[in-house]
């Protein structure tokens, strides 16, 4: 792994040093590549939408940048610094855990069946990583839960457990959750997938207020295509672990370059 | 009534007795739910020494008989200079004993709690630690709770024992009585009432209320 890293940057400089970097990243289930050698940039403040047939490996890239996997291969670089690595003599080593819980503290992730803690109110569950972690002070941390809560439409519900809410209002509490822990990277992974269609709304309304009055970078993983194309700067279509073709949306939606991208987006606008 | 009689005639001995079983269920309670938490969560380490641990502790207190481990205690630790006073000794191979079981409940509700909810910790940045506290072993609480229920009358019945000891607990005063009076069917008969009277008036009601406060807390009722 030491040897092999020598060829990647210890850490990125320069102007236009991006907010993530994948390089030459590589994860494996035993015999099954699920990314192969991945290179993808974000820019400060992009938002990236990642779409693509399943197992294609989309939402394998958010569990990595969110530190739920373990990499195969390469070095995934945060804010300029590596995220699964550290630097050790001058040479890049798997990052210990300090390592990785500093790095951690600049993503949020909202996941596709929200796992919101069920023990805990909707006030609860924003206030836990700031309390827990942060450090902040219960009167702090409920202040900036109440904002976000309110930003979600979900302040009248800050005392329900999330048994008594719907879906898409779990959803947006969880979202709430993540904002919290004042992220600078949000990963939305299929956030919308396990909701009835008549609620999808209510959570990508949320996020795009998020897009248009915060400077947040974000990756999402969707299927909703109208939406991809309606707020991303960019569109990364997947395929067998690698990216196939990436453009912007309008681009990629109604002139895409590649077979394998038409066939896709033929099949899921057909399902539509 | 002659079985009035009997009552009124050994009724001390009868409360007397009662009452310590009372304390021994008690406190072999307290100690198996100690020994199962620690245990459980030591099985689930990832440092395998700690692992191995648990799993020799585990298999060696399930595989083998209550009553064997409980004149271990009691008869063999003191060739070896540990002397336990027998109530001590009592609830402790009880709680020991059952404990083990424990653990496996404890490992298993912990098992049992969603990837999910590990993984929006992650997400959180909360350490390892927190995790386990703050998130799973509350979530993990509520899902052992009923196996508990079972566990927990088994180890009142598990007190029984501890009059092979001479322990004076209910058991032991009513194994006297029929010694003294031969009469069996009015000795061992108050002895099922009474164990079947906690077990059934105290216990079990106890477990419900507590799973029902907590499944309240937890927002699932």
């Amino acid at each position: 792994m030491t040897e092999e890293t020598g060829r990647y940057p210890l850490r990125l400089e320069g102007d236009g040093v991006p907010m993530v970097r994948f390089q030459k990243v590589t994860k494996r289930y035993g015999p099954l590549v699920v990314l192969d050698e991945l290179d993808l940039d974000v820019a400060p403040g992009e938002m990236v939408t990642i779409i693509g047939p399943s197992g294609s490996g989309k939402t394998t890239v958010l569990r990595m940048l969110m530190t739920l996997e373990t990499i195969d291969g390469g070095v995934i670089y945060v804010d300029g610094e590596p995220l699964t690595h550290m630097v050790r003599n001058q040479g890049l080593v798997p990052a210990n855990s300090a390592h990785t819980r500093r790095m951690r503290s600049k993503i949020g992730m909202c996941f596709q069946h929200f796992n919101l803690f069920p023990h805990m109110t909707a006030l609860g569950n924003c206030m836990e990583g700031p309390v827990q972690v942060l450090k902040l002070s219960r009167k702090e941390a409920e202040e900036r839960s109440m904002e976000l809560l309110e930003m979600v439409g979900m302040a009248d519900k800050r005392d329900e457990h999330p048994s008594r809410l719907s879906g898409g209002q779990q959803q947006r509490v969880a979202i709430a959750r993540a904002l919290a822990m004042r992220p600078r990277i949000m990963l939305f992974d299929e956030v919308t997938s396990a909701l009835d269609p008549e609620v999808i709304s209510e959570v990508t309304s949320v996020i795009r207020r998020l897009v248009s009055t915060h400077n947040l970078t974000m990756l999402m993983v969707t299927h909703q295509m109208g939406f991809a194309r309606e707020i991303s700067d960019r569109v990364c279509f997947f395929f067998n672990g690698s990216i196939e073709e990436q453009g912007p949306p309008a681009e990629l939606f109604e002139a895409p370059g590649r077979e394998r991208t038409r066939q896709f987006l033929n099949a899921v606008l057909e399902a539509n | 009534m002659a079985y009035l009689d009997f009552l009124q005639t050994h009724g001390d001995r009868l409360i007397d007795g009662t009452v310590v079983t009372v304390f021994q269920f008690f406190l072999a309670t307290a100690v198996a739910v100690s020994v199962a938490l620690l245990f459980g969560l030591m099985r689930l380490s990832q440092n395998l020494a700690i692992r191995s641990v648990a799993v020799g502790y585990i298999e060696i207190f399930r595989g083998t008989s209550l009553l064997v481990q409980l004149f271990w205690i009691f008869f063999v630790l003191p060739l070896f200079g540990i002397n336990l006073d027998k109530f001590l000794a009592g609830f402790l191979a009880v709680g020991l004993n059952m404990g083990a079981y424990g653990a496996e409940l404890v490992r298993g509700a912990i098992l049992a709690v969603p990837r999910g909810q590990w993984e929006a910790a992650v997400a959180l940045n909360m350490p390892r630690s927190r995790r386990m506290w703050r998130i799973v072993l509350p979530q993990a609480f509520l899902i052992m709770l009923p196996p508990w229920g079972n566990l927990v009358i088994e180890i009142l019945k598990g007190t029984a024992l501890v009059a092979l000891i001479s322990v004076t607990d209910l058991m032991f005063e009513v194994r006297q009585i029929n010694i003294a009076t031969f009469k069996a069917v009015e000795a061992f008969g108050t002895a099922i009432l009474v164990y079947y009277a906690m077990a059934r008036l105290f216990v079990t009601p106890c477990m419900r209320a507590l799973e029902r406060a907590m499944a309240r807390k937890t927002g699932k009722a």
